[in-house]
């Protein structure tokens, strides 16, 4: 259980420092530490896969991309980044006092979750959840991604015509 | 056969973007416009056991998926709406290779939006809500000028609130149910709707759908998303996009799945009240035409809601089902008059090259045809008798006043008399008086925008003048369903 609330701690701090971090490149390490801790958390609950695909993923080839994006980027001038700080520290400062607000409300109000068990799950293999019973979703998420394809062919690909 | 909804324009759109078809690429706008002509008549002319009919498609796809009547007025409202922003896509985006890419985008957005539409699974609701989210973000920046850009970005991230909302959502209610089906979050509500757990849950779905339908306090988005996009994709957005991803999902939740979860209907006739009366306040002091549109749009689609919250609120009575056929019939004419009204505006837009009202004058004399449909969309929105904005207006007035809303109904009507105040400003504005100097050779817009206005105008009075037809086919249905 403490380890369990020290995990949650770590999350949300690392979660702060993406929202608030000056530098973009320290924000994409700080989303990538945060889905470390994320994964440690879902292996704790008994989701190995969901672990595996928030470790593969959103921990490993999402702030891949976004940190290699970054690299193409020019740094900021030392002004600028002071200038950032300022900005950033005044537009987040009251979100860790509502983080820790809100968190306190939680913990005081000893949350009921009060309803009857549910009825045991239609089926609990994931593999055959994903592959066999959910086709609907799968065509969903087939979809979602010809969209991004679309995304880039019209507002990058077509851009680089343009010029 | 209703997988074929989702499945043909889905196999369409990979044959047509396959890398070696370069050719055949330039068929989708053609291809995006028979799918649309073919729901809307698929909605119209097929049997009833043609929707119960399973096709040979569906021994490999494991879809669960149902059409009942109010899909059904979805789907027919979804070919419409389609078939107008085609047509005038194929005026405004003369590059054919832009207008293919067009194309595409309406064709993954339909899939969206069918898929929402038919589907009997919150998940999978989830899913399809975004499949039209994505297709909505890249299709407003279509343009890539800055406004656009900013439109799609404000988009974005207030979606993505909506989708933290609506996922935070499910697994809750995963937990509560054991399932994510309708029938089992529906059986689970039945047992455990009182716990905080479920409340919290109906909650946040709720409050998502908000977001997406941009409504009052959520409405941020819409009005420059709206303004900002492309005349085509305006009318897609205005017209069914919001709709259904926003509207259509609360009438099937609200009455299908969360009933049992609380004061549902009351929240949703305060943010219905309160979106008529921001939204036409605003519509009045617009001097931009897209965004008199949009805000106009948030103030119309608040009756809809208006009409979902009596009918959630007044339990199984005649006055909850009188006001969700008002409902549902308002969220089908207020996508064909908006949608009308935006092809105006795109006409417009098209000949003077800005929607600032300000600078029009006298255009009644140059663009006649314009003129007249949009003085017909206008005289709709206001729910003037006899076109079709004025029965479904009445319908849900005549349900608020059975369910003992008295004030809700007097609000309603209220807000009518400001809508019509706006319409007419709009109408006085553009198209009456004499057409100043700046616009004096202006020619009607060509047959790409004058024919979907004309169809829709068309439309609008047919559907008021053959309401009784209209009601006992398609509207009335949708009461037996719940």
């Amino acid at each position: 259980m403490t380890l369990t609330i020290i995990l949650v701690a770590l999350l949300v701090v690392a979660a702060l420092v993406t929202v608030m971090a000056a530098r973009i490149m320290w924000a994409a390490i700080a989303l990538a530490a945060t889905s470390a801790v994320l994964t440690i958390l879902m292996f704790r609950l008994d989701a190995p896969l969901a672990a595996v695909f928030e470790l593969s993923v959103c921990a490993g080839l999402i702030p891949a991309i976004f940190i290699s994006t970054i690299s193409l980027t020019r740094r900021l001038t030392p002004e600028a980044l002071a200038q950032r700080k300022r900005e950033k520290l005044r537009r987040y400062a009251p979100l860790p006092i509502l983080v820790i607000v809100v968190a306190a409300i939680l913990v005081q109000s000893h949350l009921a979750l009060d309803f009857p068990p549910p009825p045991p799950a239609q089926e609990t293999d994931v593999r055959n959840v994903l592959w066999n019973l959910r086709h609907i979703d799968l065509v969903g998420q087939i979809v979602v991604l010809m969209g991004a394809a679309f995304a880039v062919v019209v507002l990058l690909k077509e851009l680089k015509r343009d010029k | 056969m209703i997988s074929l909804f989702i499945l043909v324009p889905l196999a369409g759109l990979i044959l047509l973007n396959l890398p070696f078809t370069g050719g055949l690429r330039r068929a989708t706008w053609g291809f995006a416009l028979a799918v649309a002509l073919a729901e809307a008549g698929a909605v119209l002319l097929a049997p009833a056991a043609w929707w119960t009919t399973p096709t040979p498609m569906d021994r490999f796809f494991a879809f669960a998926l149902a059409a009942p009547d109010v899909s059904r007025v979805l789907l027919l409202s979804i070919g419409i709406v389609l078939f107008a922003a085609l047509a005038v896509a194929r005026s405004m985006i003369e590059d054919s290779r832009r207008r293919s890419n067009f194309a595409s985008l309406l064709l993954v957005s339909l899939v969206g939006m069918n898929g929402a539409v038919l589907v009997t699974d919150l998940f999978s609701l989830y899913v399809f809500l975004e499949v039209a989210s994505v297709a909505s973000f890249v299709l407003i920046a279509f343009n890539r000028d800055s406004r656009a850009l900013e439109g799609a970005f404000k988009y974005i991230i207030l979606s993505v609130v909506a989708t933290v909302l609506m996922v935070s959502a499910v697994a809750l209610l995963l937990m509560v149910a054991g399932g994510t089906s309708y029938e089992a979050v529906r059986s689970a509500l039945d047992s455990s709707g009182d716990a905080l757990v479920a409340k919290i849950a109906v909650g946040a779905f709720i409050a998502g759908l908000f977001i997406k339908g941009g409504l009052v306090p959520f409405h941020g988005w819409l009005p420059d998303a709206y303004a900002a996009a492309p005349a085509p994709v305006s009318i897609l957005l205005a017209g069914i996009v919001t709709k259904v991803m926003g509207i259509y999902a609360l009438v099937r939740l609200a009455g299908e799945v969360f009933v049992p979860a609380g004061p549902l209907g009351d929240v949703l006739m305060l943010v219905g009240a309160v979106s008529i009366v921001v939204g036409a306040l605003a519509a009045l002091v617009q001097t931009d035409l897209k965004r008199m549109l949009a805000y106009s749009s948030i103030s119309q689609v608040g009756y809809i809601v208006l009409g979902v919250g009596c009918f959630a609120s007044a339990g199984p009575s005649e006055a909850a089902s009188l006001a969700l056929v008002g409902a549902v019939f308002h969220l089908f004419n207020h996508a064909i008059f908006k949608s009308l009204l935006f092809v105006n505006s795109a006409a417009i837009e098209q000949r003077l090259g800005t929607t600032d009202m300000n600078r029009m004058r006298g255009l009644g004399s140059r663009m006649p045809l314009t003129g007249t449909t949009s003085v017909i969309a206008a005289l709709s929105t206001a729910g003037v008798p006899p076109l079709a904005g004025f029965w479904s207006k009445l319908i849900i007035v005549i349900a608020l006043w059975q369910a003992h809303d008295y004030g809700y109904a007097g609000l309603a009507v209220l807000m009518s008399v400001v809508t019509l105040a706006y319409m007419l400003v709009m109408q006085r504005r553009i198209f009456f008086g004499k057409v100043s100097d700046e616009f004096a050779h202006v020619e009607e817009a060509g047959l790409g925008l004058v024919v979907p206005a004309l169809v829709l105008a068309i439309l609008v009075v047919a559907v008021g003048l053959l309401v009784p037809w209209v009601l006992d086919t398609f509207m009335l249905p949708v009461a037996g369903l719940f």
